[in-house]
């Protein structure tokens, strides 16, 4: 039983279950023949799926363990022995749909580096808070050198430990001759200490010890939130179907065949490709005939017919027929590797982005420090005394270090990409955000983005009644993607039909009541050379049907909305002029190209400036890797969903406009933040300089500007848009 | 005063037992299913029966 709503797949429907063989090519050996299977299951969902799964796995021969993870929506399976026990079919008997996944870390390194950071700088920082708050009270100062004391070794490791990570960044930052929000953190944070350290040594009333750990605290917050936003839109990303196979089956020259693992496959080798199953590298038919659906490569919505001689490409899927494949070249320089390159060389050309909150730093850093060298100048002009001008002047840099401004991005961001998940939107890191709200230009992909890549009958009202329950029932027996759509318009009335024969690039012939029937391509039919689809009776065509691509849901919203933001809708397209002239009228759109190859796409992205790449196909993903943003549903090619700096889940493509406009509010809420922590600084700096600032004032001014930030934040959470 | 000689100490020691417990809890990975764990206790052991 299922009780939610599944990822929408389109491509995973066409696809038979991974063989035992893939199972096994995709399992982890943790040692002692035991091997582990991770496998995404999107309709996890409760208690009972849980309890399900695992009580199901507990009856398996072979299986020693399976854990569901609720949070991740993934099974871990234990398992020994040489095959594989069958994991997918036990899911799907329960009716949970799975893919199998390799994880490529255990878990991110770097997140829990963060957090482990952040607990060390919370604890530290807590302990000082409470000891300086004593001294602030008025401790007598035998206590206070004794607290002061204290705060310096529960800051020291808090330092180390935790400072580390802005510390490195913003050296590295330096030694690239650049300057980050690392910088000035890390300059003021260092100075708190040293001068807190001295004064606590010569027995000085005021230590900062608290501010310089605090701040590191809060800013640790900031970080984690940045970063579990990735991770989540990571791992929900790597949960979906993988659309290019891991292995293929090979013919040996003696007829033995063998499941060998994609890098193993070279030139010349012989494949055997059933139907349902993805070509893995490129090469030429060799026998048998089939139709082919391309629209994953380039595109095109019309499944070709395919015969011995034909080349294939990688990532095209078999849909009819069985055929045997002579590769032409190994996986590494394939199609898809093609592409691949094509996406790497489109990343480096887009250059990198700065982002926000490092563009404001290179601003901020030498107005506070150049403020900070004024104040020492100054107040030594006036006064002669080294240690007091040193002081004032360190103080202006630690009431002036950017607590507000580290946490005014990351909250923002956080906050926005937790309304995007909600509504089905991942988004790939924060600088995608920040990038989307810029956009002025939004070029769609057609088939598979705008439409959903699946044709529906479109002349159903002229159809004799008869023979399109006749022609429903033929079409029911096939994987065709027009026969899947033609079945969906059955009468309810059971039609026996026996001598059912498929064929291959042509269609399908049977007999129902005595009668013989054929329903394909019109001229092997029998209706004349005609390009459409026919049923024909005993001969005699009785019906022709004609096809037309599904636009996805709330296409024709999305073009309008996104017209209403201000950005100018435009379709790229692999597919022919014809088709996507005609979809662009009906949406309205003004600028559509066809026939475009990969390249040409990824150059005319090029040239169009600050736009928004929304495609899936594996052409377009070196368009995607181009594009200032980029967007693919969950449908897309594994290649071009790891490239878009968003995915949605949801199949309506109003996605895109919610993105977008959660992008500009985010935009709008940083902007905001900004100035909330400029004005804290010049309301507070005339104090700093004119040396009226005490640890207790510093402390308190700076954990009431980084509320004031959070909660300007969480203002995005609850606003309807 | 001489309180504060025990005191602080205690109360450092305490801190830093539950900062340990917290480490220590992270990386056995009780924090990876979240979800998981609040709706599993809605479910009968059957390796009892």
């Amino acid at each position: 039983m299922s009780c939610c709503g599944q990822v929408a797949t389109a491509g995973a429907q066409l696809l038979g279950p991974p063989s035992a063989d893939e199972v096994v090519l995709a399992s982890r050996d943790l040692g002692d023949g035991l091997r582990q299977s991770d496998l995404s299951v999107p309709g996890i969902h409760c208690a009972h799926c849980i309890g399900a799964i695992e009580s199901a796995f507990r009856h398996i021969a072979g299986v020693e363990a399976a854990r569901v993870n609720l949070s991740s929506k993934r099974v871990a399976v234990k398992w020994r022995g040489d095959t594989a026990p069958p994991i997918i079919e036990t899911l799907r008997d329960l009716g949970y749909d799975a893919h199998l996944f390799t994880p490529e870390e255990r878990s991110d390194p770097e997140l829990a580096r963060l957090i482990r950071a952040m607990a060390v700088a919370g604890f530290c920082s807590m302990n000082i808070m409470l000891l300086s708050v004593s001294v602030w009270s008025g401790a007598e100062p035998g206590t206070r050198q004794a607290f002061h004391w204290i705060s310096a070794g529960l800051a020291l490791p808090a330092l180390v430990y935790s400072g580390r990570i802005f510390f490195l960044s913003a050296w590295s930052a330096l030694k690239r001759g650049r300057t980050n929000m690392d910088v000035p953190i890390s300059i003021g944070v260092l100075l708190a200490f040293g001068l807190s350290l001295y004064d606590t040594i010569i027995g000085g009333a005021h230590a900062y010890f608290d501010a310089a750990v605090s701040l590191i605290f809060f800013l640790l917050i900031g970080r984690v939130l940045d970063h579990l936003m990735r991770e989540k839109a990571r791992s929900a990303v790597q949960g979906l179907v993988r659309l290019t196979p891991r292995g293929a089956t090979v013919i040996h020259a003696d007829g033995a065949r063998d499941y060998l693992p994609a890098q193993a496959i070279e030139p010349g080798m012989l494949l055997q490709v059933t139907p349902g199953e993805r070509i893995l590298v490129d090469g030429v038919v060799e026998s048998g005939q089939s139709d082919i659906d391309c629209s994953l490569a380039t595109g095109e919505t019309q499944p070709q017919k395919v015969a011995a001689g034909d080349k294939l490409r990688s990532g095209m899927l078999n849909l009819t027929g069985a055929l045997t494949l002579r590769a032409q070249s190994n996986v590494a320089n394939s199609f898809l590797a093609e592409m691949t390159q094509l996406m790497e060389a489109a990343e480096s050309s887009r250059g990198h982005y700065r982002r926000v909150a490092d563009r404001a730093a290179s601003y901020y850093a030498p107005v506070v420090h150049s403020l900070a060298l004024l104040t020492l100048i100054g107040w030594l002009i006036a006064t002669g005394d080294w240690y007091r001008s040193i002081s004032i002047a360190i103080a202006v840099l630690i009431i002036t270090c950017p607590c507000a401004l580290g946490l005014a991005v990351p909250i923002v961001q956080a906050v926005a990409a937790r309304r995007l998940f909600e509504s089905g939107i991942m988004v790939k890191d924060g600088a995608a955000l920040e990038r989307l709200a810029e956009i002025d230009q939004v070029a769609f992909d057609k088939t598979g983005t705008l439409t959903l890549g699946r044709p529906r009958l479109v002349n159903e009202a002229v159809i004799d009644k008869r023979a399109l329950g006749i022609a429903a029932a033929l079409a029911q027996q096939s994987n065709h993607p027009l026969c899947r759509a033609l079945s969906l318009h059955g009468d309810g009335r059971t039609h026996v039909t026996t001598d059912f024969t498929e064929v291959p690039g042509s269609g399908i012939e049977a007999r129902i009541d005595g009668h013989f029937y054929r329903l394909g391509r019109s001229a092997w039919a029998g209706g004349g050379e005609a390009d459409a689809t026919v049923l024909c009776e005993d001969g005699k065509p009785i019906a022709s049907f004609i096809f037309e691509d599904n636009l996805r849901p709330g296409a024709e919203e999305a073009v309008m909305e996104v017209r209403a933001l201000g950005a100018t809708p435009r379709i790229l397209s692999g597919d022919a002029r014809p088709i996507v002239r005609r979809l662009a009228e009906g949406l309205g759109i003004a600028e559509a190209m066809g026939a475009m190859l990969p390249k040409e796409k990824t150059d005319y992205v090029a040239g169009l400036g600050k736009a928004l790449m929304v495609g899936d196909g594996l052409n377009d993903a070196p368009a995607l890797a181009r594009a200032h943003a980029s967007m693919a549903p969950a449908s897309a090619a594994d290649i071009g969903r790891n490239a878009a700096d968003f995915v949605f889940l949801h199949g309506s493509l109003t996605a895109v406009p919610f993105a977008m406009r959660i992008a500009r509010e985010a935009k709008k809420l940083v902007g905001q933040n900004f100035a909330l922590a400029i004005l804290y600084n010049v309301l507070a700096l005339p104090f700093a300089m004119a040396g009226y600032v005490t640890p207790l004032l510093a402390a308190l001014a700076m954990s009431a500007s980084s509320i004031v930030v959070v909660a300007n934040a969480l203002r995005l959470r609850g606003r309807a848009t | 005063m001489s309180s504060l000689v025990y005191l602080v100490p205690l109360a450092l020691l305490l801190g830093g037992a539950a900062l340990w417990a917290f480490l220590w809890s992270f990386k056995s990975g009780q924090y990876e299913d979240l979800d998981g764990a609040a709706q599993r206790i809605l479910l009968d052991d059957e390796m009892e029966r």
